[in-house]
This record gives structure tokens, sequence and C-alpha cells, in this order.
């Protein structure tokens, strides 16, 4: 009898406990929704439902306004990948991340090691390193622009000087690319140095004391400390910037729109070329799935092995 | 040195090629064909608005994520870092046709609305967020203070730092903003002053430079204020959201 009674106690506390629970549950659900609802919101809406629109594109022809008209499953990828337009913006966009991104990280390591030091005045030199970083494409573009211009320009000029010929920085299908990356390599540094430096100073300093007991010399602790420990930070910056440089878009509009004859069509101006200039919304987001795969592999990678290999050697 | 020189030549540029009049001319005259005060306006309340955003959006978000229990908290975090893999540029076809739906081209909404929901805004608060004692919200709870508080009361004032960073960094991206603003602005009434300086370039003869760079002037000199009194926090604040 006790014993029965004993369990039936029991079982009405579970009983009881589990709508208290339940509710619970519920509440503290919705006071976390409630919390990140407004994120969620905006990020369907701008970002999720555009990114699933911009499949569904893909397979479509549209009409100007962007209205889907006839489906043509995968045409608009079949013709992408045939018309030599966009594998030479393909081609352009590989070139140009291989241009810009060794060239940014390098020259904005060796810029932060410099800064590192501590020498009087070097405050200034580090302000004015990442000062690009504050220079918005389009004015770091019209600097630029003046500066390639083939008869007042500066670099031009220059050349003059020394009797060199003047070249067609920007009209040259030769150069163009190159002017552009130059124009980009300078725009990134600002924001790689800044991180690299700050990537240098959280170095613990234990570790150098350490290898001056040892009487090691400067080469040394630069190759077995600076660099090992700096090797996290590295690699955040080199996919940043890749990812950078697949979204290129502001300095080819001002610098060359896309040409001398579509040698600077990066990626990015192709799709708002396609879009908004010829108006075939269909093949535009076939290339914007391109782009979107390109950096949704660099992402992956850079999540993957930010956090394992890449660590303290 | 690069850069040092570029700066050096842009002062030469505007004192260069106007020798007989001195630079402030070139200012005078870029403002006077330009409706560089509204461009410059735009800009101001688009940056600032999306700033907020970014701010108010972030830390809810985080707060979330760091003081907050519940059933597909971790599901939500994953959508979060997904986010992250979706580059702007390439959903930027049907983000038009949204606001252009709305009836929000030329408008400052259409401006800043998109960009106020933010992964990496999120992160950085969630890693400055979770560096607060779990004790004081226990406290607080005994207190019996709910969770909306003491988000407001406690967490906020206590994570300052890393609310300026973030908002330094919101306002600088969004001043530097250049493809949306092209795509969703017709007009000078709402257009930012990126776009500005793309007209000024286009539509100003090859000869007059200095104009055109008294304009570049104009545009940068704001965000390389704030880039030089946030320097420090900006290289902390995203070194520690990028890697943590």
């Amino acid at each position: 009898m006790s014993m029965t009674n004993a369990a039936q106690i029991n079982e009405t506390t579970v009983f009881d406990m589990e709508p208290v629970k339940k509710k619970q549950r519920i509440k503290s659900f919705m006071k976390g929704m409630a919390f990140l609802l407004p994120s969620i919101i905006l990020f369907s809406v701008f970002l999720f439902y555009p990114m699933f629109r911009t499949i569904y594109l893909s397979f479509f022809l549209t009409k100007a306004n962007g209205d889907p008209t006839v489906f043509v499953g995968l045409e608009n990828y079949i013709n992408m990948f045939s018309s030599p337009i966009f594998l030479k913006s393909m081609k352009s966009t590989f070139l140009f991340v291989l241009y810009t991104v060794p060239a940014s990280v390098i020259i904005s390591l060796f810029l932060s090691i410099i800064a590192n030091e501590k020498l009087k005045g070097i405050g200034f030199f580090r302000t004015m390193y990442s000062s690009t970083m504050g220079v918005s494409v389009a004015a770091a573009s019209v600097f630029w622009l003046y500066l390639f211009n083939p008869s007042m320009g500066l670099l031009n000029q220059v050349l003059g000087s020394f009797g060199i010929e003047a070249i067609g920085w920007l009209t040259d299908p030769k150069w163009a690319l190159l002017s552009v990356s130059i124009t980009t390599i300078w725009m990134n540094i600002g924001f790689t140095f800044l991180i690299l430096l700050g990537g240098l100073q959280s170095i613990d300093s234990s570790l150098y004391e350490s290898a001056d007991i040892e009487g090691a010399g400067y080469l040394y602790k630069l190759r077995r400390v600076t660099i090992p420990m700096l090797s996290p930070t590295m690699f955040f910056v080199i996919t940043v910037t890749i990812i950078n440089a697949f979204q290129s878009f502001g300095q080819i509009d001002i610098l060359t729109q896309g040409g001398p004859i579509n040698e600077t069509n990066l990626i990015v101006y192709s799709i708002y070329r396609e879009a908004f200039v010829n108006y075939k919304f269909g093949s535009a987001s076939a290339q914007a799935i391109v782009l979107f795969i390109l950096i949704l592999l660099m992402t992956a990678l850079q999540f993957k092995l930010g956090e394992r290999k890449v660590h303290y050697q | 040195m690069a850069i040092v020189m570029s700066f050096m030549t842009n002062k030469d540029i505007l004192t260069g090629s106007m020798p007989s009049t001195f630079t402030l001319d070139n200012y005078v005259r870029a403002f006077e064909r330009f409706p560089l005060f509204q461009y410059l306006f735009n800009s101001l309340v688009v940056s600032i608005v999306i700033m907020i955003g970014q701010l108010v959006l972030s830390s809810l978000a985080a707060y979330a994520f760091v003081f907050l229990e519940f059933k597909g908290r971790d599901l939500l975090f994953y959508l979060f870092i997904a986010t992250m893999m979706v580059p702007f540029e390439a959903s930027i076809i049907p983000n038009f046709q949204i606001i252009r739906d709305l009836g929000w081209i030329d408008t400052y909404s259409g401006l800043a609305v998109p960009f106020f929901a933010t992964a990496f805004g999120t992160f950085l608060l969630r890693q400055n967020f979770k560096q607060i004692p779990k004790e004081l919200r226990e406290a607080s709870q005994i207190a019996g203070m709910g969770d909306f508080k003491y988000y407001l009361t406690v967490v906020l004032p206590v994570s300052r730092a890393s609310l300026v960073t973030l908002g330094i960094y919101g306002f600088l991206s969004s001043w530097n903003m250049y493809l949306w603003p092209l795509l969703s602005t017709t007009n000078d009434k709402v257009r930012t002053v990126q776009i500005g300086l793309k007209q000024l370039q286009t539509q100003e003869q090859l000869n007059e430079w200095g104009v055109i760079m008294a304009g570049a002037v104009i545009v940068i000199i704001p965000t390389l204020i704030l880039l030089f009194f946030g320097q420090k926090k900006l290289q902390k604040g995203l070194t520690e959201g990028a890697l943590k």
C-alpha cells in the first residue's frame, strides 16, 4: 500500500514537472528568439532569400525588370562556360588574385615588422601605413587615376624625366590589369598591416627574451619565433585578402570599366555589367553563383585550417 | 613609403595644378558645382544609421548567444556562421529587386537596412560578453532583474570599449561603400559622397584635376580622422574578433 502510494506520488510529481519544464523551455526559447529575431529577419530578407533567389534565377531567362520568363535549365551555365568573355573574366580574376594577394601580404608583413620595433616616433609610421584603410575605393581610385594619367600623370612624368617612353597604364591591355592590381595592393596595405601588427604585438615577449638568453640572432628570432607565432594571423590575412580580391568592384568601375578589351573585367564587374547594363539577370545570376562558390571555398578553408593546422608549432 | 609618397603627391596636385590661385579655390569650386554638402550629409546619415543598427542588432544577438540557453541556439549560431559565406556581391541582383519592389530605391532605408545584421559584429561582441563574469548574472537574477534590463544596464555599459570598436568599423565600412549606393540611388538627394566623387570625376573636364582631388580629399577626411583616433581599438578588435 505504502509502496504504491509512494510510486503514485512519484508519478504525479513527474507528471506535474513535465508541463512546467516544457513551459519554461518554450519561455526561454521565446526569449532567445526575441533577442535574435531582428538579426534573423534581416538575414533572411537580405541574405538567405536573395541567395536562393539567385540560384533560382540562374536557371531562367528574364525580362528586363528581372522577372523570370523561360526555364532554361543549365543553359545559362553552359553558355557561360563556353563564353570567351566570361572565361577571360575568370582568368583575369585569378590573375588579379595572384598579383594582389602575395604582394599585399609580403609588403604589409615587411612594414609591420619594421613598425613593431620600439623606436621613437614609430607611432607616426604606424598611422601612415594603416591610413589607406580609411581611404575609400572611390577616393583611392581617383588618386591613382591621376597618377596613371597618360600625359599629366605623375608616373609617366617620372618615366619621361628618365627618358623612358610613356606607358598607357590603363589603356594598354598588357598593363591595365597590373595597374589595377597596384592600386588594389596600395588599398589593401592599411588593413593587412594593421592586423599583422596586432598579431606581432600579441606575441609573448618572454619568447624573445629566452631566445636572447640563448644568444639567438635577429634573423634566427624572426624565423623561429616571429613567423611561426604569426602564422594564424597570416593565414587569416591571406584568406581575407583573397576574398576581398574576388569581390573587387569600385576600382574597376572608376579606373577601367572592365577594359581595355575586357582585360580587367573581374567577376563582380562582369556580374554588374551582365545584370545592370545588359539586363540579362539569368546569366548574371549564374555568374554570381560561381562567385558564391569561390568565396564559399575560401571561407570553408579558413574555418577548417584556421582552427587546427596553422597554429603554434 | 609608397603611402607617404602618394599622400604627398595628393597635396602637391592641389597646390601644383593651380599655382596662381591658392588651393582653397579648388574646394570652393568643387562645392559650387556639385551638391557636395548634400552628398556628405547623405553619407553621414546612412553611415550613422547603419552603425547604430549594427550595434543594436549584434549586441542583442550576442547577448542571446552568451547569456541565454534555449533549444536551437547552436543551430542558430551555425546559421550566423553560414552568413559569412554569402558575399553580398553574389546576392546583389535579388537584393536590388527587393529594394525596388519595396519602393526603397533612392531612400535612406534602401541604403542602410540591408546592412544592419552582421555576423562579424555579433562574434566580436560575443567574444567580449563572454568575459563578463557569470556570477554577475546570477546575482542580478537573485535581485530579480530580467534579461532585457540586465542587457541594458549591465552588459552594454561594461562592454563600451568593444561597442566603440564595432561602431568605428561599421561607420568606416558604410562610409566607404561603393557598389550598393551606385545601384540603389539615382539622384543627388540621396546619393552618397562616394558616388558623388565618381560623378565629379566623370563630369569634370580632364584638366580640372585640382577640383576632383579636392573632392577626393573631402571624402576621405572624416574616415581618416576616425581612423587616427580609433586605430589602436580597431587593431585590437579586428584581431580578436577574427582569431578567437
